[in-house]
């Protein structure tokens, strides 16, 4: 270890201005602040800081994320596996299977983030802000696993300049990063984005896995792709090879859906580390789900063929498609959410709710917690606002309640 | 009769280097004292002695500009040894080398009512010892106050209870309590511990107040009594300057004794030290510090509040406390951030361990780069008052005054958003920007 940071002390004059490497400095104090706790003690104010900083914050929320990304990498194998018609299904294949086919995404993502970041913060001589860290692992868990490596570099690129960094970097963005990215695709480029096809990674890598035939009645679509084109008679959710899906099957993730978002059960983890740790707010998660599942209670007592998704009940609301993922994830973000106590509860009630709104009642869009979240961060400001007014309202009636 | 407050929001930070209850007191005579015009926000000092001017105790030194009767006075009697000044010729602070017999100023208060009192007060350098909010700065005495608050307790880190200090007694304290409650056409609230061994009589108003650390902050106990509005002043004082002024009313004389807690991890026998205000801190921790080669940080005050003195500084007012700590600048830690250890200080429960541990010792160090505030809610867990910490900031960081006023910027002193900026992971210097957003305020309004 001092081996390391002797190494680091020697190299640090480089990077210096005036050094060699100088245009490297923020990369430079990046490393070197990753790897040791810097030594600058406070100036001002109070003597001794609570241990808490925004790294670790970061990296629990990363951390947080891994069950989905092991589910994730099972599931790629197991969708792939059981499309191209193999009878076993060996664990360490299928989760080599998924590693290989999300590497290049997780690579892609982090480079083109990370060197804009990198970039962005040598030219304001900035520290590296974290925030990417976590922004980098959410956007190849929230895309379809065929998404193309170019499309999603440059969703990647356009959200951190023009979500982000143009708004002062991260802490300071309107809206979740990686969700821009997701909705930038999906909008950019919808044919490669949803569909039957998009969900299933459907050729062979490195002799693993097999091709996936779709011309063979097999349907890579996923559960709520499925009931926005049902027509008419018995809801009934199919796995790619036509089977039944039961709501275990849907819980555990063994579904065609983004790669990480499939899995409620791992997300479900992810939440339980997050609330115990207390890095999300737990009146957000709370209040999105309940808010989903009391809409969901509302939508399914107005069942109407005309909007098949009306006929699935609250829980496969839940368990379907990206709710969870969001509203563990995303709605949670504490930038973008509402700041206050109170705020918290309503943004997230409204999260909950338009999500299962906008998948029930618009036919053309079969998932809506990206919607959802995305219109909730532009109005939480709004519900902050009216937060603050009852504090200053407060303080205002007091002095007129005095004679 | 006797009104309970409970605050639940808040924190006790453990840290180790305690005063134990039973230690015996230590007695230091110091050879020299400095007074720190510094120190009483709001006060614009001008000299009234010169270097190498003979004085006598509680002498007027220096007195503020605005107002020339609000005097600082030296607490022991000497020469006036230094005027150490800073850049634009600030006045850091005012050396009293001690020398044998100069004896003490002794003038008996005259009889006769509250512009006495005031003036009285004005003159012994007791007036400088409180503090008005709004602005949290010495009070303006051609303003009324509206109300009295005096905290009989210091609930900060490592402090000792203020019932130890020699100034405190019964009849001191119903004498400032009866003098001081005619300087308001309000109430004289005075706030206490449970366990407080005195008498608080009529005509103050009595407060048992529960609840962890800042419930002793007397701007927040205002704050949860009678919260000040716009164009209201209230007075905010120790128990400490209460029993002073009570023995200026009965014996003519201000004290100058203080007792001091030696305290934290690096004091090899944290106990009191029976000294004047504004010792010489090198003979106060002379001997007494643990010698393993760290590099040290000795604060005059706790550690949330205090003032980082130098070994060859001085006591700073409230004169009650030295907390010593590593600084923590000569350590390597290996990726602290992903650290699980039960050492790590934290009220975050990231760190599982933690809870476990009874006393930490903790260093100077940030912990964590600046940020922007990301986390939310963080500040109000630890700030039992009615006010958003986070909007109000971000009010003071625009300059925005109308939204400051809204959001009871004259509610609060910088020490009350001390705790929420030990807790913050975005290392924000809150309590730097509150003292600036106080001190612009004054500026645009006065």
């Amino acid at each position: 270890m001092s081996l390391l940071k002797k190494y680091l002390d020697r190299a640090r004059p480089h990077f210096q201005p005036g050094g060699r490497f100088q245009a490297l400095q923020s990369v430079f104090d990046g490393v070197d602040t990753f790897l040791y706790t810097p030594r600058d003690t406070s100036r001002s104010g109070v003597h001794i800081h609570d241990a808490l900083d925004s790294k670790r914050v970061m990296i629990i929320v990363v951390v947080a994320l891994l069950p989905c990304l092991l589910f994730g990498m099972y599931n790629c194998g197991y969708q792939n596996y059981l499309g191209s018609g193999h009878a076993v299904f060996p664990f360490w294949e299928l989760m080599a299977y998924g590693f290989l086919a999300i590497l290049p995404k997780i690579v892609v993502t982090y480079l083109v983030g990370l060197g804009i970041e990198f970039v962005v913060a040598q030219w304001r001589h900035e520290e590296i802000q974290e925030g990417f860290l976590v922004t980098g692992i959410l956007i190849p868990l929230i895309c379809p696993i065929e998404t193309p490596l170019w499309m999603m570099a440059v969703a990647t690129a356009f959200s951190v300049i023009f979500v982000k960094e143009v708004f002062g970097g991260t802490g300071y963005n309107i809206f979740n990063v990686a969700l821009v990215t997701r909705a930038f695709l999906f909008f950019s480029y919808p044919a490669s984005m949803s569909g039957d096809r998009a969900f299933i990674s459907a050729s062979p890598i490195c002799g693993l896995g097999g091709t996936v035939n779709f011309a063979d009645g097999i349907s890579g679509a996923t559960p709520l792709g499925q009931v926005a084109t049902h027509a008419g008679g018995p809801l009934e959710i199919h796995n790619i090879v036509g089977d039944p899906v039961s709501n275990w099957d849907a819980f555990l993730g063994l579904i065609p859906g983004s790669f990480g978002e499939t899995s409620t059960l791992c997300i479900f983890i992810g939440a339980a580390l997050l609330l115990l740790t207390g890095i999300a707010s737990w009146k957000v998660m709370l209040s999105v789900f309940a808010g989903g599942l009391l809409t969901g209670v509302a939508v399914h007592l107005l069942q109407n063929s005309d909007y098949p998704a009306s006929m699935l009940t609250p829980w496969q609301q839940i368990i379907y498609g990206g709710f969870a993922f969001a509203a563990v994830f995303m709605a949670t973000d504490p930038v973008t959410a509402a700041r206050t106590g109170a705020g918290k509860y309503i943004y997230g009630l409204l999260v909950g709710a338009i999500a299962v709104i906008i998948r029930t009642y618009n036919n053309g869009y079969p998932e809506g917690a990206m919607l959802a979240v995305l219109l909730m961060n532009a109005f939480a400001p709004l519900i902050d606002w009216c937060v603050v007014q009852t504090n200053i309202n407060r303080r205002l009636n007091r002095v007129k309640a005095k004679p | 009769m006797t009104k309970t407050l409970k605050l639940k929001r808040g924190l006790d930070l453990r840290i180790e280097g305690a005063v134990a209850p039973d230690t015996p007191v230590e007695a230091v005579s110091p050879g020299a004292v400095a007074v720190c015009p510094g120190d009483f926000e709001g006060f614009l000092p001008k000299m009234e002695v010169r270097e190498g001017d003979a004085v006598a105790q509680g002498q007027p030194l220096m007195h503020d500009k605005n107002h020339p009767d609000i005097k600082l006075c030296a607490p022991i009697a000497g020469t006036v040894e230094g005027v150490v000044r800073r850049e634009r010729r600030k006045i850091l602070r005012v050396v009293v080398k001690a020398s044998a017999g100069s004896g003490s100023l002794h003038e008996p208060l005259a009889a006769g009512g509250a512009q006495q009192l005031r003036r009285a007060m004005q003159l012994s350098g007791l007036w400088a010892e409180m503090r008005q909010r709004p602005y949290d700065i010495v009070p303006d005495p051609d303003r009324e106050p509206r109300d009295i608050f005096v905290t009989a307790f210091d609930s900060a880190p490592l402090a000792l209870p203020l019932e130890m200090h020699p100034a405190v007694s019964q009849q001191r304290l119903d004498a400032a309590v009866a003098a001081l409650s005619q300087l308001t056409s309000g109430h004289l609230y005075v706030c206490t511990r449970k366990d407080f061994s005195l008498n608080i009589a009529s005509p103050a108003r009595h407060y048992v107040v529960e609840g962890p650390h800042p419930s002793g902050n007397a701007g927040v106990q205002a704050a949860n009594i009678a919260p000040v509005n716009k164009g209201e002043t209230v007075w905010t004082l120790s128990l400490v300057t209460l029993c002073r002024i009570g023995q200026l009313i009965l014996e003519g004389r201000r004290g100058f004794d203080t007792v001091v807690g030696l305290c934290g991890s690096e004091v090899k026998h944290p106990h009191a030290i029976a000294t004047v205000d504004g010792a010489d801190i090198a003979q106060l921790v002379g001997g007494q510090l643990k010698d393993d080669g760290a590099h040290l940080r000795i604060i005059s005050g706790n550690v949330l509040t205090g003032m980082k003195v130098d070994a060859d500084g001085y006591l700073h007012f409230p004169y009650r406390q030295i907390t010593v700590i590593p600084e923590g600048d000569d350590v390597d830690e290996f990726m602290g951030w992903a650290s699980l250890s039960p050492a790590k200080m934290s009220v975050s429960r990231s760190f599982p361990f933690s809870r476990f541990t009874r006393r930490f010792r903790p260093d100077a160090r940030m912990l964590g780069g600046h940020r922007a505030m990301i986390m939310s809610e963080t500040a109000d867990r630890v700030m039992p008052m009615d006010i958003m910490p986070e909007y109000l900031l971000k009010a003071i960081i625009a300059g925005d005054i109308d939204r400051m006023e809204a959001l009871g910027i004259y509610e609060v002193a910088p020490e009350d958003f001390a705790l929420a900026e030990y807790v913050d992971p975005s290392k924000t210097e809150m309590q730097r920007l509150v003292r600036e957003g106080l001190d612009y305020l004054r500026k645009e309004i006065e």
